[in-house]
């Protein structure tokens, strides 16, 4: 088990073993997004409130989710780089910040657009969407915070543990709309629960959140590979590898 | 069933066009480019990879011919 952690942990296993994942991943993601899109933009019924802007859904809730989610991995990350040293997770983690931000930014303006016919107003200071706005400042933060130090290592730490504290705000996302009384709608989907969608609406919506992640997985293998070749470029193994192409 | 009966409908998404065009717009400008920006990374850097290889390569026969 743990020569498995050791091996995937190291940058050139993580690099071969990324290598063999990456394509399984882009064409999940693919498929997935373009069933999903031309599911939910062509097939699913219009809302009987909303009409078609209701499909503004099908790329707000799934960045939404993703912008969230990769926060998580974040701080998953940089709890794994702190604590075992493991030098894959900080690149990992800087790659997954930029693309986070656009996934917050993407929830945060397909919001504001769809805001615009149903509530009248693209903004509102409500806790749902300044705790994502919060999110939004977050990224930002932990991307200028690693670029500020003049020793990677440093930058690498301080993002960190910026990270791992901003995680706090992932629960008052979640919960902002049970705990203040807030224009945003609750949750789409519920583990527990039956959706309140029919299946012809939610389920390209489920394809579209599945598509979501595995792009962002396919993309984040596919950066920290890059990173990899950057901070690694000292190394034999790189070197031979770019001897031998 | 589709939705839709035409294809300029479709393109107006009964009268939401200019919210649902921008919302996914943004999105795929967004994701494309991600790919995009991914992509050319790779090739810059093994550009640069290789750019310094062949120039130590270059060094090292420079130094022999010259102890020679």
């Amino acid at each position: 088990m743990w020569r498995i952690i050791h091996q995937f942990g190291s940058p050139k296993g993580f690099y071969d073993f990324s290598a063999r994942l990456q394509p399984w991943f882009w064409a999940a993601a693919v498929l997935l997004l373009l069933t999903g899109s031309l599911w939910g933009l062509l097939y699913a019924p219009a809302d009987y409130q909303q009409g078609d802007s209701f499909r503004i859904i099908y790329v707000h809730v799934p960045a939404a989710l993703l912008a969230q989610s990769a926060f998580v991995g974040l701080a998953v990350a940089a709890v794994i780089f702190l604590v075992w040293k493991i030098k894959v997770a900080d690149m990992a983690a800087s790659v997954m910040a930029p693309f986070g931000a656009a996934m917050t930014f993407v929830a945060l303006f397909s919001g504001a657009v769809w805001g615009v016919p149903t509530w009248g107003t693209w903004w509102v200071w409500d806790a749902r969407l300044t705790s994502m706005l919060i999110l939004l400042f977050l990224f930002f933060g932990i991307i200028a915070l690693r670029g500020a130090f003049t020793h990677r290592d440093s930058g690498s730490r301080a993002a960190s543990v910026l990270a791992i504290v901003g995680v706090i705000n992932i629960p008052i996302i979640k919960y902002s709309v049970e705990w203040w009384n807030t224009l945003h709608q609750p949750a789409t989907f519920s583990v527990t629960e039956r959706p309140s969608m029919p299946a012809e609406m939610w389920m390209p919506l489920l394809l579209m959140v599945l598509g979501f992640y595995c792009f962002f997985i396919a993309l984040t293998l596919m950066r920290t590979r890059n990173e990899i070749l950057r901070r690694e470029s000292n190394k034999r193994w790189v070197r031979e590898l770019v001897r031998g192409q | 069933m589709m939705a839709f009966d035409s294809v300029s409908s479709f393109l107006a998404m009964g009268g939401y066009a200019p919210y649902v065009w921008a919302a996914w717009g943004v999105t795929l400008a967004l994701m494309v480019g991600a790919v995009l920006h991914a992509r050319a990374e790779r090739r810059w850097l093994l550009r640069d990879l290789h750019r310094r290889e062949r120039r130590q390569a270059n060094a090292a026969v420079g130094n022999n011919s010259n102890a020679s």
